[in-house]
């Protein structure tokens, strides 16, 4: 079954942040099924729909990880979470 | 497909407004413990709990870091231990080396509280409750994270007052013996009408008898969330605040019945119930008092304080109930004093008493919760305080609870510090006048009359 978990992006706006983010993913084997992204007042928010079924490490590492990485590399704060959660509180 | 302002939603509920889910407890019948061999049924009960429970908090990291959902404790309840301590424990001493014993296999396997250490007294007490109950001061004193909980009335049996005389004595040895601790053994001790068998939250956490091998209970949290929400209703009528009550209570059930649901799946222990308890911390923002106040009020304790918090719990339940497959426990809001900032705030300022505390204890969910009290209040004056309350919960059919905590050394409008989620209270004055002869009679207090309903 396709294992689905939501990314969030929210930081200050520059040059690559889709670029750095989406190379992450394809290193950990993680296939995006949707991207929305918009900019407020020089602030980039970003939501990715992607699969995880084909990741190979502890998902919670990888949260982690994308998330140190976000902040250490990019200057960005990134979320991973499971759709579940979205789902449970959204959807009946 | 999930959209953007969803999303943004439950985040902000989590960063902004300390959405959470307050426990995972996992419920662990010890009944298959016993033995009449004190050292024996201390050994049964460690690998007991410790096999059950071992992989408890690794799993609620796990789920909060994949969903992104703080849980904030991790915890086991156990089986009354006056019922399992009853053939091998011949005195109070007896008892304490269980609980030091369940205090040693909570530690070794990371959790933040046990409770359980429990007798269940509503109608007459075994020899071998009477034991636990007088073992209570000694065994918070020496131990740090095992609570105790004793249920001294229902609404079928009656309230037992030869037990709620003895707890006034048992409260206050409790808060003189633990002095020099750190942390007052009273926060730790909590007595109940009525008390649920499936309750996740501290003190008074316990396995029933009438529950499987291992259940796991979720308690929610979100009184921030209902808070902000109700923020955009400003000037509206009750309607208004009713279904906004109602659909946040909704969504965030919802997220304590995906964590529970996880949970049990990866711990193979079945799911027992949802407590839909709005729980209050110290922290700024997760305020069960700062919803009354948005509700209209000036401060928590002024008129309409428990009209807003009637409306809050049945608007909660509401909301609640349909999000959760089991719903359970305590389930309603909370109002322990030293954990909700607004609380404290409206105590310190005389806006709140015990017995505007009392009157509110009457529609929502346990009672007199974390309240300091001068230390050197009677005895006889604690069993009163107790006997009123648990007289409520006997009359309405409720849950009631008390957990009083003479501090000692100080006096009414001195601040007690207690530490992390416990909080800091004022210490609340106290009733000057006697009940001594009242709680001295003894006997029991029978079941009220189940119709004739005025």
């Amino acid at each position: 079954m396709q294992q689905k978990a939501i990314i969030t992006v929210v930081g200050k706006d520059h040059v690559g942040i889709i670029a750095r983010v989406c190379n992450f993913l394809a290193g950990k084997k993680i296939n995006i099924l949707d991207i929305s992204q918009t900019i407020v007042s020089g602030y980039f928010n970003m939501m990715m729909v992607v699969d995880v079924t084909l990741m190979e490490e502890k998902f919670s590492d990888v949260a982690d990880e994308l998330s140190a990485f976000g902040k250490d590399e990019i200057g960005v704060q990134i979320k991973m979470q499971r759709e579940e959660i979205f789902d449970s509180m959204h959807r009946i | 497909m999930i959209n953007y302002s969803e999303v943004s939603e439950t985040n902000a509920m989590i960063e902004k407004e300390n959405l959470d889910v307050r426990t995972i407890t996992m419920g662990i019948s010890l009944l298959d413990c016993i033995d009449s061999n004190l050292e024996t049924l201390n050994r049964n009960i460690y690998n007991k709990i410790y096999e059950s429970a071992k992989d408890l908090v690794r799993t609620g990291e796990e789920i909060s870091k994949e969903f992104g959902i703080p849980i904030v404790n991790k915890r086991i309840s156990v089986t009354p231990i006056a019922l399992i301590g009853g053939s091998a424990c011949r005195t109070s001493d007896d008892f304490v080396t269980i609980a030091k014993t369940l205090d040693r296999v909570a530690k070794d396997v990371g959790v933040n509280f046990l409770g359980g250490y429990s007798a269940l007294v509503s109608k007459g007490m075994t020899k071998a409750d009477e034991l636990l109950i007088r073992s209570i001061p000694d065994a918070l004193a020496q131990t740090d994270i095992v609570c105790s909980s004793v249920n001294l009335g229902s609404t079928k049996t009656g309230i037992d007052m030869d037990a709620v005389r003895l707890m006034g004595t048992i409260i206050q040895e409790t808060a003189q013996k633990t002095k020099d601790l750190p942390l007052n053994g009273c926060t730790k001790l909590v007595v109940f009408c009525n008390a649920p068998d499936d309750n996740p939250f501290m003190a008074g956490a316990f396995h029933g008898v009438t529950e499987g091998d291992r259940v796991l209970n979720v308690g929610v949290s979100g009184p921030g969330v209902v808070k902000t929400a109700l923020e955009s209703v400003r000037g509206q009528n009750f309607e208004a605040v009713c279904e906004t009550v109602k659909k946040t209570a909704f969504k965030v059930t919802r997220v304590g019945q995906l964590v529970a649901k996880e949970a049990s799946r990866r711990l193979g222990v079945p799911f027992g119930i949802v407590d839909l308890s709005l729980a209050p911390t110290p922290a700024i923002g997760d305020s069960v008092a700062d919803i009354l106040c948005e509700m209209g009020l000036e401060k928590a304790g002024a008129p309409g304080t428990t009209a807003a918090l009637a409306l809050l719990n049945d608007q909660v339940k509401k909301g609640g109930l349909m999000a959760s497959s089991y719903v359970g426990g305590l389930s309603g809001a909370f109002i322990p004093v030293s954990e909700d900032a607004g609380m404290i705030d409206a105590a310190a300022c005389g806006a709140l008493t015990i017995e505007k505390l009392e009157a509110m204890t009457c529609v929502c969910s346990v009672g007199l919760d974390m309240i300091a009290i001068p230390g050197d209040t009677k005895e006889t004056t604690i069993a009163g305080i107790i006997a009123d309350e648990m007289a409520l919960g006997m009359v309405n059919a409720k849950t009631t609870a008390c957990r009083l905590i003479p501090c000692p050394g100080k006096k009414a409008g001195d601040f007690a510090e207690f530490g992390g989620l416990l909080g800091h209270a004022p210490v609340m004055p106290v009733n000057p006048y006697s009940c001594d002869t009242f709680v001295n009679r003894g006997g029991r207090i029978p079941a009220p009359v189940h119709s004739f309903k005025n």
